[in-house]
């Protein structure tokens, strides 16, 4: 199966870059409380809109399984579509994440105001940059799908596309968790 | 328009000027030569877009030795540094242009010698050895390849243009931060590194892939031969160890880039956290390293002791073990930090642990000359070598292992000559006996023998002359690094000094040794098995027939040099280039994208 | 002319914390041999022995297992591992150097290390010194380590182990000096251009010597206090000693947290 080795890899990279963003946690764990006088997220966040985020991203992953799905069952229109979808579902997200970012620098609580919101920009930032990443690649995928229809290559590509997303959806999951939740509960 | 690049930038003092003559000269004679000859279309078709990994494991092996030249360079610089720099002399390197060269040679060493010359053997011999056609991804593998040139040509940019940094091979902050380190020589640090590094990461993930995808049917893990087991397990260690550094990195260029407060000594930073993670990666990359040069020496001592290797299954228990273990240890870099007792004893012990994998290889190892026939060929010889010094290394770094001993020897010259024994003595020796036992496999011609074995003996005479007398320094309370040093350790100095050159006669006769054999390639041909190797590698042609399947591209190429372009480009702060660095990577990979034709 | 008195300053010990790391460095040693020796033995003894030319010697090109030679392999280094990790577990606890000594109340020394000179601060004289520091013989000394500069590290061989000097931390290091002498004492870690100057004179001065000592540092007419100590801290190399008959005591205390803002100093974990 000469296929598969594309999938492997793909899952070995994920695990590389799981070690990327557990370099990310641990140093968030130890600088978030070197505030030096900066807000923390305990006096910043909103659960309510971290939620929305949050349920953004589950349900974009969500339409990229049906993406995934429909392409297997070669209903092109369908899976580009849901591919649609997903994008615009991750898109609104990424422009949440950046309206948080920008009211935070304009009330002067910008990464360079203290170790722990460096610790804080970085971590949820580099999660953001994979999703505006990922975003593009879906556009290149829908491209593909759209051109070249659905050929084993492009399936591939899908199912690979389809991995990364999960993939940033669990990377969020501990963000909400340790960052946004733990922040406001102040653990 | 140009960020903060201006024609100051190219103006140096004279000793400055010379290094930076010497690579436009030598960038000038290459492309000089290349032109007169009408060998640009050559290069280019056989060469540069090759994805063929035995082309790309002998361009790895030829970074490798280009950039050894320039590591021993400044190694040269150093010695003669300390031998000058006496008492009242203050020597002909500046204080700031001494520790460049530090810095550049303790780099250049690990990142553009070792790490090419592992991935050369690598390429060269692990998919001959699990009888596959290829890598798993031959376009990435030879991307790999670029990235780490980009990487090596960005240290060499900063001996035209600018300046290195000046701060020890690891950059600890916070003397590597704006504070304390407002020139550009930080910046080529961290791009130069984090390019070449995301090659190795893809490498890492290549080689994993196919060692466990591509083997060929029948080969279980357990039958493969010991140095594919040894760059599985250093494989692992890429793929876990270098995201590590990748974000470290990033989040040293944050702080000096956009004034972010990760290990600034203001707002709350935390240089202890860099010195954590930073070593969180090393200690691995010291096994990522050694663990293929126990590979080769497995391959090299059954075949001239003319006998099957003793313990394979504890060779593989043994190699899988240093992978596990070598996460486990990096406190013993710093046990003087503060960290308390119980912190320290432990990563103290677990490093002492590791001594019991690696002590069962040497059993074995020995034992596999036990009622053997042995012929000391080159190959034989490195392994003497290696393993006379590795005892040593060994020995010495079991006992600055322990918390006690080594706040007495840590950041001492004693130090110095512990990783030297373990990277010359172990990985260096490892490689240059896997180069001298495969080239003829790859090249299809022996390697002249007496001039190797001139070889050999110049590297092993100078390696000791060169770093016992470091042992004694480090004894008497010199410390590293040291740009003047006192009068009293000057006797020793001058001894390590002729130990240098004495390498470096090594380093002419391999030169030499290379020349006089490719001249004689006609008269020296080396058939199928010309040392009766046993694995599958020596059941093919030398050199082996070239894969037909494979596509010439020169995406790789090109993409690495948009991360050149975009490396310069932000050591500069010239954001328009950056960026069009990064869209010119972008719009390859889009392109890429739809040229594959996977089957 | 000070280094000239430290030959092999590491196998000098003047001190009880230096001799008890040189007693360490020297069983350590003398255990590895035990594998050292017979393993360089036999390589040497098997490749002759063993040499292709040496046909009367037993051949057994298929001998490649060994239950009990293999169990022997693991076994041996395991065992050494075992005692030496022992040495350690016991030794490391020992030589921590935040433990205090015996001998009575430690003389308190703050060190700061400073780009690229040693500040001393001795909090109950009241007097402070840069690049040379005096200790009285047979009495502990606490050092409370900390930086103004980048990473450094404290080092006096003859009297024992070193210590990192990190900005906002403090370290503790305890040394006692048996007898009176003057060492080398020095930067360990590369701290920037100055390094190779960042060295320091160390004396073991009997009580009185060290009593009579602090008295010429308080004839100095220098004062160190927030306002003169901007321009000592200001980068500078090779700078001779100098005296401060008075040192503002608060001082120290405002280094630190001027690095760790509102929070405590970090005393290392």
């Amino acid at each position: 199966m000469p296929n598969d080795k594309v999938t492997f890899g793909f899952w070995v990279y994920l695990m590389s870059d799981c070690v990327l963003f557990a370099g990310l946690f641990a140093t968030y764990a130890v600088l978030q409380g070197a505030t030096f006088g900066a807000p923390s997220v305990q006096d910043f966040v909103s659960l309510p809109f971290v939620l929305v985020e949050t349920l953004l991203l589950l349900t974009s992953s969500f339409m990229a399984g049906l993406a995934l799905l429909a392409a297997r069952h070669h209903k092109k229109v369908l899976a580009l579509g849901a591919l649609a979808l997903t994008l615009l579902l991750g898109l609104t997200f990424l422009g949440m994440e950046l309206h948080e970012f920008g009211r935070l620098i304009a009330e002067g609580s910008g990464p360079s105001t203290s170790a722990s919101l460096s610790a804080f920009f970085v971590l949820v930032g580099t999660h953001g940059l994979h999703v505006a990443l990922g975003s593009l690649w879906m556009l290149v995928i829908m491209l593909h799908v759209a051109l070249r229809g659905l050929s084993e290559g492009t399936l591939r590509k899908l199912a690979c596309f389809g991995l990364f997303w999960h993939f940033l959806d669990i990377i969020w999951i501990f963000i909400f968790t340790f960052v946004y939740l733990f922040g406001a509960l102040a653990l | 328009m140009f960020g903060t690049l201006t024609l100051n930038a190219f103006l140096h003092g004279p000793i400055e000027t010379v290094a930076q003559l010497s690579v436009l000269f030598g960038v000038l004679a290459v492309v000089g030569l290349l032109t007169y000859y009408q060998r640009w279309g050559w290069l280019y078709k056989h060469w540069l877009t090759t994805t063929d990994h035995k082309k790309i494991g002998v361009m790895y092996i030829a970074l490798s030795f280009v950039m050894l030249a320039r590591g021993a360079v400044d190694a040269f610089m150093m010695r003669a540094q300390q031998v000058l720099a006496v008492g009242d002399g203050a020597g002909y390197l500046s204080p700031d242009h001494y520790a460049q060269v530090f810095t550049a040679h303790g780099v250049i060493m690990i990142f553009f010698v070792a790490m090419p010359f592992m991935f050369g053997l690598i390429n060269c011999i692990v998919p001959l050895q699990i009888g596959a056609r290829d890598v798993a991804y031959p376009f990435l593998n030879s991307m790999s390849f670029w990235l780490t040139v980009a990487g090596a040509a960005l240290i060499n940019l900063s001996l035209v243009v600018g300046e290195f940094a000046a701060t020890g091979w690891l950059a600890y902050p916070p003397l590597s931060e704006l504070y304390f380190s407002p020139g550009v020589g930080v910046d080529y640090y961290i791009w130069a590194l984090q390019i070449a590094g995301v090659g190795t990461l893809l490498s890492g993930i290549n080689f994993l892939v196919t060692i466990l995808k591509m083997r060929v049917p029948g080969m279980s893990l357990m039958k493969m031969p010991i140095f594919v087991w040894t760059a599985l397990g250093s494989m692992l260690l890429v793929i876990f160890a270098f995201p590590i550094l990748t974000a470290t990195l990033a989040l040293l260029s944050l702080d000096r880039t956009l004034g972010l407060h990760f290990f600034t000594t203001d707002l709350g930073g935390s240089a202890m956290m860099y010195v954590n993670l930073i070593w969180a990666w090393g200690h691995p990359e010291v096994y990522i390293l050694i663990l293929p040069a126990f590979g080769a020496f497995s391959e090299i001592v059954p075949t001239f002791s003319q006998k099957r290797l003793f313990g394979y299954t504890s060779m593989v228990v043994a190699t899988m073990s240093i992978v596990v273990l070598s996460f486990v240890v990096w406190v013993h870099h710093f046990f003087t930090m503060g960290a308390s007792a119980n912190v320290n004893a432990f990563f103290g012990i677990m490093t002492m642990v590791i001594a019991i994998p690696t002590g069962v290889k040497v059993f074995n190892w020995l034992f596999t000359m036990f009622r053997g026939r042995i012929i000391f060929a080159t190959p034989m010889l490195w392994f003497m070598g290696f393993l006379t010094t590795f005892i040593l290394g060994g020995m010495t770094g079991v006992l600055m292992s322990i918390p006690g001993i080594d706040f007495q020897l840590h950041n001492s010259l004693f130090l110095v000559a512990h990783f030297h024994n373990m990277v010359i003595g172990g990985v260096l020796f490892g490689f240059f006996a896997g180069f001298v036992y495969w080239f003829p496999k790859i090249f299809g011609f022996m390697l002249n023998e007496r001039l190797g074995v001139y070889a050999f003996w110049s590297w092993i005479v100078g390696f000791l002359l060169a770093f016992i007398p470091l042992y004694a320094l480090g004894l008497m309370g010199m410390t590293r690094r040291l740009s003047e040093v006192g009068v009293e350790f000057q006797p020793l100095l001058v001894v390590a000094a002729v130990g240098a050159c004495v390498i470096g006669l090594g380093m002419l006769f391999q030169f030499l040794q290379l020349v006089v054999s490719i001249r004689d390639r006609k008269k020296n041909p080396a058939g199928n098995n010309p040392w009766n190797g046993t694995h599958l590698e020596w059941t093919t042609t030398s050199p082996p027939p070239a894969s037909p399947l494979n596509e010439n591209t020169s995406g790789g190429l090109l993409i690495a040099a948009g991360a050149l372009v975009f490396g310069f480009a932000l050591v500069w702060h010239i954001w328009w280039l950056a960026t069009l660095g990064v869209v010119g990577i972008v719009a390859l990979l889009i392109v890429r994208s739809f040229e594959t034709h996977h089957a | 002319m000070m280094y000239l008195l430290g030959a092999f300053a590491v196998l000098q010990p003047q001190g009880s914390v230096a001799l008890a790391e040189r007693g360490l460095l020297v069983s350590a040693t003398l255990l590895m041999f035990i594998v050292a020796v017979p393993v360089l033995s036999l390589l040497f003894f098997f490749a002759w022995r063993y040499r292709a030319g040496n046909t009367k010697a037993k051949y057994l090109p298929n001998w490649q297992h060994g239950k009990l030679e293999e169990l022997v392999w693991w076994a041996i280094p395991f065992e050494i591992v075992l005692i030496l990790g022992a040495l350690t577990w016991t030794s490391t606890h020992q030589l921590d150097p935040r433990l205090p000594l015996p001998g009575g109340a430690p003389l308190v020394v703050q060190v700061v290390a400073l780009d690229w000179k040693w500040l001393f601060i001795y909090p109950t004289e009241q007097v402070a010194t840069v690049n040379e520091l005096a200790v009285p013989v047979g009495r502990p000394v606490r050092f409370e380590v900390t930086a103004d500069a980048p990473m450094n590290s404290f080092w006096i061989p003859q009297l024992g182990g070193q210590i990192y000097a990190m900005t906002g931390m403090v370290n503790i290091l305890n040394l006692v000096a048996d007898k009176p002498g003057t060492f080398a004492g020095m930067s360990a870690n590369y701290s920037g251009a100055g390094f190779a100057q960042m060295k320091f004179v160390a004396k073991a001065l009997s009580p009185e010597d060290f009593d009579a000592w602090v008295q010429r540092v308080k004839e100095s007419p220098l004062v160190l206090d927030h306002h003169t100590y901007v321009p000592l801290a200001a980068p500078s190399a090779a700078g001779p000693a100098v005296y401060y008959g008075t040192a503002e005591n608060s001082l120290y205390n405002t280094i630190v947290t001027k690095f760790t803002g509102p929070q405590a100093p970090a005393h290392a974990h």
